[in-house]
């Protein structure tokens, strides 16, 4: 399920397979739409039934990349890629205008859309920075009426902006959210009862305002199309009585997830209503308020034999121990198990693992400690993706899991291809011998969440290992590094990250000499985050050449100063420069958050008064 | 970020605020953000030379540096580490259960579709709170006096009491509000300036 797949492995922006206002280059600016080069066509050009041609085969053309080279051909095939273009990527909302993106695009069903910078899920963007889905959702509303898919991740999008949605767009079928807010359950009702078609409502780590409506009672009484829910982000009670009638008449619905409000015995019911279902989100997996609602442990899993599709299982929020054996029957079967909000420790992890010899997706806290792991590594042998969060965030807890964990998967899970893992100490050696082990990583993610922490039985930096990371990764794409790095670390990224799309820095790095090479090196990176590292002025300047292939560079806490950003904006007229200001400065000269992206548009309107464009 | 400073002079609560404490202390002043370490350490002097003996002796520097600095490092620092607050928050199952529901009020406004329901221990003070109102609601309040209530815009926030009066919010102390308030209206218009404070 595509929705699935964009949560599950976010990392990969390569699994979405939608279209891009960009360049060849991956990057923001579509340069197509308003250059002044002249796109000449070598032969004479091609009359109408050419072009018709080129339509018709065009249509089953689905990666953006592809469509980018295609559109950069000559006119015509500029002309019949754009009508075809059915699914738009905006990676920026902010690089292309609305306007300018519907002028190009005629035909367009399906719109991804993405707005803050991801440094914002950690508090680090102030509220109402921008990122509004209004201009979006109201120059769509007239030109593409037979709009059908939504897609929006760090957007802020209002009730209004919902039902303007809902009202316009009479085929429309999905919408996914992921880590919006703005709007509140009056908007989700608004969109259960006037999209008749819906199938997919997936709402993923939003901040969802309660207004007291019962929007689970709005889907059309007669049946729906539904064929995924997914509403375990809502922190509010549902009506469930509604939830299950509405279950009933879903026969369509393969994907449920729940949030902590449902209790095991409803879902007990749910289940029984839904055997079809392939992905399901238990919600909190415990008993709640009303014990005298227990369902017995044999009808659960009862209720569990008989999903036969069941590849997909999350949720567990308040899990009693008791109840964990119900899941037996689906193990074997398992694809993709989701225990990152469960307080789960070793022995009980272990009970279950053992079974799950098709895993391919697993997320954890690190409850599980490195037993938990090491039965993982014993266990899943087919597993793509391991993320380890951690149950006590912050940088002086427990220590559960550590490089010992981080070996044993490596040893275990060769096909390993993403991992994020938060721990409290590591070395160099695990990481080194993971980079050998797992030659197919393209994520590699690890956060030590001591800050500077050497390799804490040697007491080396960590530069070794994230150097032996790029060196033998060689299909990379994603990395975040953390703990004690030196400049000599980024010589590493610079040298050998050559297919590094996406970095993220904190606390780390000498000099500016870490971040040039970085820049000078990293020819296909497209995203940088850093903050908290000694990255200057000068080091800016040295990424000239790259910034307009980039989606955006990201720097907080770092050593820029308001000369070296203006000499930025100066050079690059097609980079907007955001200064963020928190109102904690006390040095003028000096830029606390810097935010900067190619746009096709120039400086925003919608800018708030804390930030200052230059 | 918030502009509490400016609310708290206006609407001049801590005269009419009860407290147990001595005449003369103030509250103090919530923590700001803790300044990140590394920035404005003078403690790490690596420099990245690739002599064996230099790195290894910056190592060492590293782990004393880290041990003299670690104390002051578990003063916690925004955003770190990186982990969405939705999934942070998630992890308090003992406080949900403690602390059952928050304090949770229904509040409309005059003209708009929607009401919202609010969590009011989120909020410190009445500066806060009307500050996330404007934010929600998308308007203005004007400035409070005790005498006339809010000046400077059309509207004015207003509770229902467990008594069922409507009265002012600002009124009366910030504790007695929060244990005492059941719904809340903001209002617009003549009605909202009718609504001044009796005391």
């Amino acid at each position: 399920m595509r929705a699935e797949k964009i949560e599950m492995s976010e990392d990969e922006d390569r699994t979405v397979d939608l279209d891009g206002v960009t360049t060849s280059g991956g990057g923001g600016v579509a340069h197509g739409a308003s250059s002044n080069k002249t796109l000449s066509c070598p032969l004479p050009c091609p009359d109408q039934v050419l072009e018709n041609v080129l339509e018709n085969v065009l249509v089953f053309l689905t990666s953006r990349r592809d469509r980018n080279s295609v559109s950069l051909v000559c006119k015509s095939w500029y002309r019949a890629e754009a009508i075809t273009r059915s699914e738009l990527f905006i990676g920026n909302c902010y690089a292309v205008s609305p306007c300018r993106a519907i002028e190009r695009f005629r035909r367009v069903r399906s719109l991804v859309l993405k707005g803050k910078p991801r440094f914002a899920d950690f508090s680090l963007v102030p509220p109402n920075w921008g990122a509004h889905f209004f201009p979006w959702v109201s120059a769509m509303a007239s030109a593409y009426p037979w709009l059908e898919k939504v897609y929006l991740k760090r957007m802020l999008v209002t009730d209004d902006d919902l039902n303007l949605l809902a009202s316009s767009f009479p085929g429309f079928k999905e919408l996914v959210l992921v880590c919006c807010d703005g709007f509140g359950t009056s908007g989700l009702a608004a969109v259960a009862s006037k999209c008749r078609q819906l199938r997919v409502l997936d709402l993923i780590d939003d901040d969802v305002m309660d207004d007291e409506v019962d929007w689970i009672s709005c889907f059309p009484e007669t049946g729906t199309c539904l064929e995924s829910l997914s509403f375990d982000c809502v922190e509010w009670l549902v009506n469930f009585e509604a939830l299950e009638r509405l279950v009933a008449r879903s026969p369509s619905l393969r994907s449920l997830k729940l949030n902590r409000h449902v209790s095991l015995g409803q879902l007990h019911r749910l289940m029984v209503r839904a055997p079809q279902l392939t992905h399901l989100g238990t919600g909190s997996f415990g008993l709640l308020d009303h014990p005298e609602q227990e369902v017995q442990e044999a009808n659960l899993f009862q209720a569990f034999a008989t999903c036969k599709s069941l590849t997909c299982l999350s949720g567990f929020r308040d899990f009693v121990q008791d109840y964990l054996p119900t899941i037996h029957p689906v193990c074997a079967r398992l694809t993709s198990l989701n225990l990152s909000y469960a307080n789960i420790n070793a022995e009980q992890l272990k009970s279950v693992i053992y079974h799950c010899h098709k895993l391919q997706t697993f997320w954890a806290l690190d409850s599980v400690c490195d037993e938990g792991l090491q039965a993982v590594a014993a266990t899943c042998k087919e597993l793509r993706e391991l993320r380890v969060f951690p149950m006590d965030a912050r940088e002086d807890g427990e220590a559960l899991v550590s490089e010992v964990g981080l070996s044993a998967i490596s040893e275990g899970c060769r096909k390993l291809r993403s991992i994020l893992y938060f721990c409290q100490q590591m070395t160099n050696a695990a990481v080194v011998a993971m980079s050998n082990n797992c030659p197919d990583l393209v994520v590699f993610r690890l956060c030590i969440m001591g800050r500077h922490l050497p390799d804490h039985v040697t007491g080396e930096p960590m530069d070794e290992g994230f150097g032996a990371i790029v060196m033998n990764c060689k299909k990379l794409t994603r990395l975040a590094v953390s703990g004690l790095l030196t400049d000599k670390a980024f010589g590493y990224i610079g040298k050998y990250g050559k297919l590094v799309r996406t970095l993220s820095v904190a606390f780390a790095g000498n000099s500016d000499m870490g971040l040039k090479y970085v820049l000078e090196g990293c020819s296909k990176l497209q995203k940088l985050e850093i903050r908290d590292s000694p990255f200057g002025d000068s080091a800016l300047v040295s990424g000239l050449h790259h910034y307009y292939k980039m989606r955006f560079l990201w720097m907080s806490s770092c050593k820029l100063s308001v000369q070296g950003c203006k000499e930025v904006a100066q050079r690059m007229p097609h980079l907007v420069v955001e200064v963020i200001r928190d109102g904690e400065e006390t040095n003028e000269d000096a830029v606390e958050k810097l935010y900067m992206y190619p746009s096709l548009e120039g400086p925003r309107l919608d800018a708030p008064a804390f930030v200052t464009i230059l | 970020m918030e502009s509490t400073v400016t609310y708290e002079g206006d609407l001049n609560l801590k005269a009419t605020e009860l407290r147990l404490g001595l005449p003369g202390t103030d509250e103090s002043e919530r923590e700001k953000p803790m300044v990140p370490v590394a920035v404005r350490n003078n403690k790490r002097p690596l420099t990245g030379s690739t002599d064996e003996s230099k790195s290894a002796s910056c190592a060492s520097d590293a782990r004393d540096g880290d041990r003299e600095t670690r104390p002051a490092a578990k003063e916690q620092v925004v955003g770190w580490p990186p982990i969405r607050s939705y999934r942070k928050n998630s992890f308090q199952p003992k406080k949900t259960e403690a602390d059952p529901a928050g304090i949770y009020v229904k509040v409309s406004m005059d003209g708009a579709p929607y009401l919202r329901k609010i969590d009011l221990k989120l909020y410190k003070g009445y500066s806060e709170l009307l500050k996330a109102l404007e934010d929600m609601f998308k308007f203005t309040i004007g400035e409070y006096s005790e005498r006339e209530g809010y000046n400077g815009s059309e509207y004015a926030p207003t509770y229902e009491d467990k008594d069922g009066d409507w009265m002012l919010v600002g009124d009366v102390p910030w504790d007695m509000f929060i244990s005492s308030c059941k719904r809340m209206r903001i209002m617009k218009g003549s009605e909202a300036r009718g609504l001044g404070s009796c005391a």
